[in-house]
């Protein structure tokens, strides 16, 4: 594709749309699928047909609105409706010349709405996920654009080091950084790796930015490709997101074939291509090493690093691995610049981090907001707080390498560093909202349970330390448990977290040390009032076999 | 590999425990330790075959990393600062090997390795008595199908020694890992019995490199295993000197 | 590509194993394609059988220890048919704080089998999942495919049974 065709083809979009004077967006992602917005989309677009009004209605499938726990969530010009079921297709499409139907009506002026603000997720509600050319016409491809035909690859690296974006995926690593470590390894193959195998139990965020504006994660892997030196991209997806494969594929196909993927680029001797590789169910695979492995088709084990990927990865070539919310985030910072990106957020953390609220809390669902945005802001105004006059317990983050925050600790901002200061971290973003009803001790021992069944079983720290934690944790909440067992739960957490090879053994220790840093006496209260509880010493199993 | 060119080999000085020491450009920790003489415990590691840094109890503390190194899998650079031995490494030892031991079902006092095994060895060097944690007891079977070998789950610490050697030297693969976590175990092909393997060429090698009694030579009695290792340097040096 | 030359003959002369040579063919039957060439039996075949596990690693020259380690480290490959019906329950976090264990207590109950297992006449495998990724919705679970969301235990028995019963009369 040529330059000017790009901007043609926005503008062609944008004068089609033009002729319509009413607008219909329908939620199509995987949670509103599920309450049967599909067949809402399907009844409107025949309600509009059969009233003769195809040329002046546009009815479009959508990505997230946010709200998942009203869903389906349906926009109709400037109006949001919520919890639209399909037989209220033709009550929608009736309302259009007239008032809005009041018991449909979802108050857009509420904290949740009005408190984000949207950067990766701009799009999301706006577009048409499976229309490359009402895509373009909203944007994309205009910072590839950009980068092929103005900036050098030196310019784009210094322009997201300027921008100070972290890696959304858990750890925060600078992704300038990053970029120019890979930019700088030699060799003449390298590629870049999209990590969209959200492995992260209650975290959703990515599965939404790949199916809601799956064109965004290619050009921002395209971008990262041109800095670094690749040409060829691989995009690793969870199996378990049936809609976002159907949607990236389709994606990448429709960019092929208008030269949005391929040969020189824009006139540009850039080349790039992406392939899709799926996932198969380990959350193990976060782990780049992992992932590695994966994509090459092994067991997804890893290995110790140095070598780090970004010298040595996918088949020993210099491998730049970024999680999609990265990607999807450089298009913004391109566009806008740097600059402007590091105007939000905090010292150092710049930019807009998307979460995913879920648990005992009112609002549930996807919400994009500036870093170093204060919790209680998150729980109670946007997230509308706990339901049924709970009170708020802790809210876990970082999933099950993560830790939990307790009320007292409401007032911090959420940026990388305070989550790691309150012994917690970022994550991809889950926020699990506990009420007082939680037991910490079970939440504990669920994450155990999670991450012994998930841990590959190469290091001994993590194969059997996971398993014997889970054993510990599985009998304090049994009330079977002695003060002894407690000390030795703490102790094979210190041990575990030393020396495990990757970091799923190194943070599995975490649900637990958070617990017990703020509920320890929950875990007291179970062994007090255990039959044995108040022994001294556990009963001690005598290894006759070693001393034969 | 041509060895007797004048290309000057780069040398790196270093300190492990206090003693001054110096390697060659790409020598690891562990490789550099032993060659001096000092003991960093491992139960994974083989000279001669990829590192695969599972059992973790080589791991050292170097001045100036935030984390505890694998000795197996660091490469020595210039002037670092090892101390491969303290209260906290020795704890953090002691409790793998707990571990292991109540992973499965070991009972040295009927095993063919008694007095051979690295299991035992190093459970005996670390001072452990008694285990701490709860057993596993898992139900495992002993796969007795090969007329001359016997592969024994209960006793098995997945330390993939065997799939090493048998993909890396033996050139078979015969063996692999199949499952995850502690539900992992050694399998041949397509987890069938080992005497109807057909890739299996039994050349023996993965029982003379078990560290513990889960391979062993059948007809073998209690502490009668004892294992040649010394194949595996030769090979490698044999390989080494083709043109 | 000479690799496709000697490409070995498929198990059976069923029509699916084309499908499954396509995916190896356009991975130009390279052994980084294992994955891709098991997902595609699966989604043929509904689980890894023996054959096709034969097939897959004479094809990719991949050994077959190495095929079976593979498919047995993936959460998402059965080696075991599956029932007619499948209803995965989730038990991610935000579906476990909100009950999704009473949602696999009560059908494990009523139909008598545990996780991963199918009924004795083959009509329903009762599956766990780590996140489906509709935790806004949670407690989620997934039946035929089809998710359903928000779901107390009775209601989502009420659909099962509904399930069980449209598809038996078809």
């Amino acid at each position: 594709m040529k330059p000017e065709e790009l901007t043609a083809m926005a503008e062609k979009a944008r004068n089609q749309d033009a002729h319509f004077s009413h607008h219909i967006h329908v939620c199509t992602e995987s949670g509103c699928v599920s309450s049967q917005s599909d067949v809402l989309l399907k009844n409107i677009t025949d309600e509009v047909q059969r009233r003769g009004l195809k040329s002046t209605v546009c009815v479009k499938g959508v990505g997230c609105m946010g709200l998942c726990c009203n869903g389906p969530l349906l926009k109709a010009d400037d109006t949001m409706y919520q919890s639209v079921k399909p037989e209220h297709a033709g009550t929608v499409v009736e309302s259009l010349a007239g008032q809005p139907v009041a018991e449909l009506v979802c108050d857009t002026k509420q904290p949740f709405f009005t408190r984000q603000k949207l950067i990766v997720r701009e799009n999301a509600g706006r577009i048409d996920p499976e229309n490359l050319a009402d895509c373009v016409a909203h944007g994309a491809y205009r910072a590839l654009l950009k980068v092929l035909t103005g900036m050098t690859p030196q310019q784009v690296i210094a322009e997201i080091s300027e921008s100070g974006l972290r890696g959304r995926g858990g750890a925060g690593f600078p992704t300038g950084l990053k970029w120019a470590t890979v930019s700088k390894a030699g060799g003449k193959t390298k590629y870049v790796i999209c990590n969209g195998d959200e492995g992260d139990p209650g975290a959703f965020m990515d599965r939404s930015v790949m199916e809601g504006d799956p064109h965004r994660v290619l050009e921002g892997m395209a971008i990262a490709a041109y800095a670094v030196g690749a040409r060829q991209g691989i995009l690793y997806v969870r199996a378990e997101y049936p809609l976002a494969v159907k949607r990236l594929t389709r994606a990448i196909n429709q960019a092929r074939r208008e030269g949005l993927l391929g040969h020189g680029l824009f006139g540009s001797n850039f080349d790039f291509n992406v392939e899709i590789r799926l996932g198969a169910g380990a959350f193990v695979c976060g782990e780049e090493t992992a992932l590695i492995a994966s994509v090459e088709g092994k067991r997804g084990m890893p290995r110790p690093r140095p070598p780090y990927p970004a010298n040595s990865g996918l088949h020993g070539c210099p491998t730049l691995i970024n999680n999609v919310e990265t990607f999807a985030n450089i298009p913004a910072i391109i566009e806008r610049g740097g600059k402007w990106f590091a105007t939000i957020g905090t010292e150092k953390s710049k930019g807009t981090k998307i979460f995913a609220l879920t648990g005992k809390i009112k609002n549930t669902g996807l919400i994009e907001v500036p870093m170093g945005m204060p919790l209680r802001e998150i729980i109670y105004d946007i997230a509308g707080g706990i339901p049924d006059g709970k009170a708020f317990k802790a809210v876990q983050t970082g999933g099950p390498s993560g830790g939990c925050i307790p009320a007292e600790h409401l007032d911090i901002t959420v940026d990388y560093e305070s989550l790691t200061k309150l012994g917690s971290i970022m994550g991809s973003g889950g926020m699990i909202v506990m009420d007082e009803t939680s037991n910490m001790v079970d939440v504990a021992r669920f994450f155990m349970e999670f991450c012994m069944s998930e841990s590959c079983g190469k290091c001994i720290p993590c194969r059997v330390g996971t398993y014997e934690m889970h054993e510990l944790l599985d009998r304090i909440c049994k009330r079977q448990a002695t003060m002894a067992d407690l000390s030795l739960l703490k102790d094979l957490c210190d041990m575990v977290k030393q020396t495990s090879l990757c970091g799923l053994g190194q943070s599995a220790p975490n649900p637990v040390l958070s617990t017990l840093r703020y509920f320890e006496s929950e875990y007291l209260k179970l062994i007090q009032s255990s039959p044995t509880g108040l022994a001294e010493d556990g009963a001690k199993h005598v290894a006759l076999e070693v001393l034969s | 590999m041509n060895t007797f060119t004048d290309v000057e080999i780069e040398s790196i000085t270093l300190r492990i425990d206090d003693k001054d020491v110096s390697c060659r450009k790409g020598e690891t920790v562990l490789q550099v330790a032993r060659e001096n003489g000092i003991d960093i415990p491992t139960l994974c590691y083989m000279e001669g075959l990829t590192v695969w840094g599972g059992c973790r109890l080589c791991m050292v503390e170097i001045a100036g990393f935030p984390k505890l190194q694998a000795a197996c899998a660091t490469v020595c650079t210039e002037g670092m600062n090892i101390s491969t031995n303290s209260p906290r490494l020795e704890n953090y030892r002691r409790i793998i090997v707990e571990l292991l031991l109540a992973e499965r079902n070991h009972v040295c006092s009927v095993c063919v390795s008694n007095g051979h095994c690295e299991l035992q060895a190093m459970a005996i060097k670390l001072g452990i008595d008694h285990v701490r944690f709860a057993y596993r007891f898992p139900h495992l079977d002993v796969d007795n199908s090969h007329d001359r070998m016997r592969m024994d789950h209960n006793r098995c610490i997945l330390c993939s020694r065997c799939v090493r050697v048998c993909a890396e030297i033996e050139g078979a693969h015969t063996k692999d890992i199949k499952g995850r976590g502690v539900l992992a175990a050694i399998i041949h092909d397509l987890d069938q019995n080992w005497g109807e393997s057909e890739t299996c060429t039994s050349c023996g090698k993965c029982v003379n490199i078990c560290p513990t009694g889960a391979l062993t030579h059948r007809g073998t009695a209690v502490g009668e295993m004892t294992k040649k290792t010394m194949f595996l340097p030769y090979l490698t040096l044999m390989r080494e000197a083709q043109p | 590509m000479t690799q496709a030359a000697s490409m070995p003959q498929p198990p059976t002369d069923d029509k699916r194993w084309k499908i499954v040579e396509t995916t190896m063919r356009r991975n130009n039957f390279h052994a980084d394609a294992l994955i891709e060439s098991l997902h595609s039996v699966q989604q043929a075949f509904g689980f890894l059988d023996k054959a096709s596990m034969l097939w897959v690693a004479a094809a990719l020259h991949v050994p077959l220890s190495k095929v079976y380690g593979v498919a047995t480290f993936y959460h998402f490959f059965t080696l075991k048919p599956q029932g007619k019906h499948v209803c995965v329950v989730c038990m991610g976090t935000a579906c476990y704080i909100k009950g999704g264990q009473k949602l696999l207590d009560e059908v494990q109950q009523r139909y008598n089998i545990k996780e991963n297992q199918t009924t004795k006449d083959g009509q329903l495998s009762l599956m766990v999942a780590r996140c489906i990724g509709a935790c806004g919705l949670a407690p989620t679970a997934v039946i035929d495919g089809q998710v359903f969301g928000k779901r107390t235990p009775p209601e989502l028995l009420d659909s099962l049974d509904a399930t069980l019963k449209r598809k038996a009369n078809v």
